[in-house]
């Protein structure tokens, strides 16, 4: 168990530094969510409604996460593929999910600082002070957030080991992503056949108990089920993982870029 | 002792399609049930022009590529069935610029690879600084590879390829691209590591680098292996001859083919230096093929006209190109 943690921590840590280590990168991350939430607080602000800009200034913030982490960890292992690292990857002698989840939980790192940055630019351009009852129970729902996004991002990102354009799943998952998960518009307000499709994603749970946490009201019911429902995307994706990587090895798409 | 590779009637097809609207698959025979051993401590040499199935050969032996049919064993163990134990006693080395992380140094890269390949915590730092000793990236293991030239990078793979100290190591190719002094550390390296008791199975397109360097070679083309045995015997099936050099300028392959009729001669390829077309013509050691030769050249313009032993390479063209 020490040496998996350990394997977990400095894995964790390296792909952090891989994907830290560019200023530009560090811009460019930020940019996209601090556009997409300032596009939304301007469309917000028309009616002058505080509770609505609070409403959207969290939503905003969490959009960023879920921009950063959804369509990102789906071009992943495309990445790798191109990087020539894939193959070294599949040919470790440790299952495929012990490398990819440190990875998506660097990512997921990245999306936490996508969520300070968004409330920042929201303090600062639109002077808005997010109401929050309860911070320690808003951090871990935050936190909670960004884990769940990571086990997500690993169900994504191992499809890309047989099916080389899958990256492109992450692309067009983004903006129904954005109504789906109940960032800017209540969850409520979507067609019925459309709620069980929000409920399967974790991070609707989690925008759901980072509302909670700000408003004071109890948030462990969501935060139980955004963890439930990201356990059950780590474990599909375990499985998949390891049925993924045997349908590549047959039909010989690792090297394939 | 048991065989460090074993490989029985290895086979590989992949599936190819073209056309957009109407679909057509092909299956292309990439290597064609070939069987070959590898003793433990023993440097065998795979060769084979490009296309020939050599990298598809070693991505059956790493478990990257499952086979179509046939068996292969490293160690003893199972490529199909004991994925993970063949993992943990092999490392895969390729040619090229791509397989490492950029954005991190050496010693990162080394640390990265030295946890998904299990290296012990208390040991690692220490084999990645003898590592990094050997392969002679000491003085810039905290650089971030993206500075690095393509000898340091392949010499970095090594180190990689090396952390988990596997008993059977891969060298796809891994000279390919580098300077002349760069591929002469390259050789001594991967002698240092039979000389360390590693078994090595190489592939390069160097004949040079193969005869100085393989106990064993086989000869693979079109999926199939045609030779196999040590450099001198590969050498030995060319030795009862002799090879002319014959430099031209413009000859037509009309030309040469009727040069391949000439008594004596056993085969004829052509090489082109910049200008010039050489045709390396091999013969029968008694042959005197040379006026026969010049009175088919014709009026083709000819340069310098020279008799030596054959080389490897000379063996090795005579057996991928089937003549």
């Amino acid at each position: 168990m020490r040496s998996y943690l350990r394997q977990q921590r400095i894995c964790y840590l390296l792909q952090l530094r891989v994907l830290s280590t560019s200023l530009f990168d560090g811009l460019l991350a930020v940019f996209f969510p601090l556009m997409f939430a300032t596009a939304a607080l301007l469309v917000y602000r028309i009616k002058d409604d505080p509770d609505g800009m609070q409403y959207a200034g969290l939503g905003a913030a969490i959009m960023g996460m879920w921009t950063c982490q959804g369509v990102i960890a789906s071009s992943l292992l495309t990445r790798e593929r191109w990087a020539g690292t894939l193959e070294l990857l599949v040919a470790a002698p440790i299952p495929l999910s012990r490398v990819l989840v440190p990875i998506t939980m660097a990512l997921s790192t990245i999306g936490l600082y996508c969520v300070v940055a968004t409330i920042v630019w929201e303090r600062l351009v639109f002077d808005i002070r997010l109401e929050i009852a309860s911070w320690p129970l808003f951090v871990l729902s935050v936190l909670m957030s960004a884990l769940t996004l990571a086990l997500f991002g690993f169900f994504l990102s191992v499809t890309a080991v047989r099916y080389r354009t899958s990256w492109s799943l992450g692309a067009a998952l983004e903006y129904p992503g954005w109504l789906l998960c109940g960032f800017l518009v209540p969850v409520d307000l979507l067609p019925d056949w459309l709620h069980p499709l929000s409920w399967s994603i974790p991070t609707t749970w989690a925008m759901a108990a980072v509302r909670d946490a700000a408003n004071g009201v109890s948030p462990w019911g969501n935060l139980g089920l955004c963890v439930a429902v990201g356990l059950v995307y780590a474990v599909v994706a375990a499985y998949l993982g390891r049925r993924l990587v045997e349908s590549a090895r047959r039909h010989a798409t690792l090297a394939l870029t | 002792m048991t065989l460090a590779v074993e490989a029985t009637e290895l086979r590989r097809t992949f599936r190819t399609t073209t056309g957009t609207v109407r679909r057509t698959r092909k299956d292309v025979e990439a290597v064609k049930g070939i069987s070959f051993h590898i003793e433990q401590g023993e440097l065998f040499g795979l060769l084979g022009p490009n296309g020939a199935g050599k990298t598809t050969t070693i991505k059956m032996l790493i478990t990257l590529l499952l086979p179509t049919s046939g068996s292969a064993r490293v160690l003893g163990h199972d490529v199909v069935a004991d994925t993970r134990e063949v993992r943990r006693r092999i490392g895969y080395v390729f040619g090229g610029d791509r397989g490492l992380y950029e954005r991190l140094s050496a010693r990162d890269n080394l640390r990265y690879f030295s946890e998904l390949y299990g290296v012990p915590p208390r040991t690692q730092a220490t084999r990645i600084d003898e590592l990094l000793e050997l392969v002679g990236l000491t003085e810039r293991d905290r650089e971030r590879v993206e500075g690095y030239s393509r000898g340091m990078r392949q010499r970095l793979h090594i180190a990689r390829g090396l952390l988990h100290d596997p008993d059977v190591l891969f060298l796809d190719e891994p000279s390919i691209g580098i300077d002349p002094v760069g591929a002469r550390e390259l050789r001594a390296t991967i002698g240092n590591l039979v000389e360390m008791g590693k078994t090595v199975l190489l592939t390069t397109h160097y004949m040079f680098e193969a005869d100085e360097l393989c106990d064993r070679i086989a000869v693979i083309r079109e999926g199939e292996i045609v030779a196999e045995g040590t450099p001198a015997q590969l050498k030995g099936r060319v030795s009862g001859g002799r090879v002319v050099e014959v430099e031209t300028y413009g000859v037509l392959e009309e030309t040469v083919a009727e040069v391949g009729t000439v008594a004596g001669i056993r085969s004829v390829a052509v090489e082109e230096r910049g200008q010039q077309q050489v045709l390396i013509i091999q013969c029968e050691r008694d042959a005197e093929v040379t006026q026969a030769v010049l009175a088919r050249l014709g009026d083709v313009r000819v340069g310098r006209v020279t008799a030596r032993e054959p080389t490897l390479e000379d063996a090795y063209v005579e057996l991928v190109t089937g003549s």
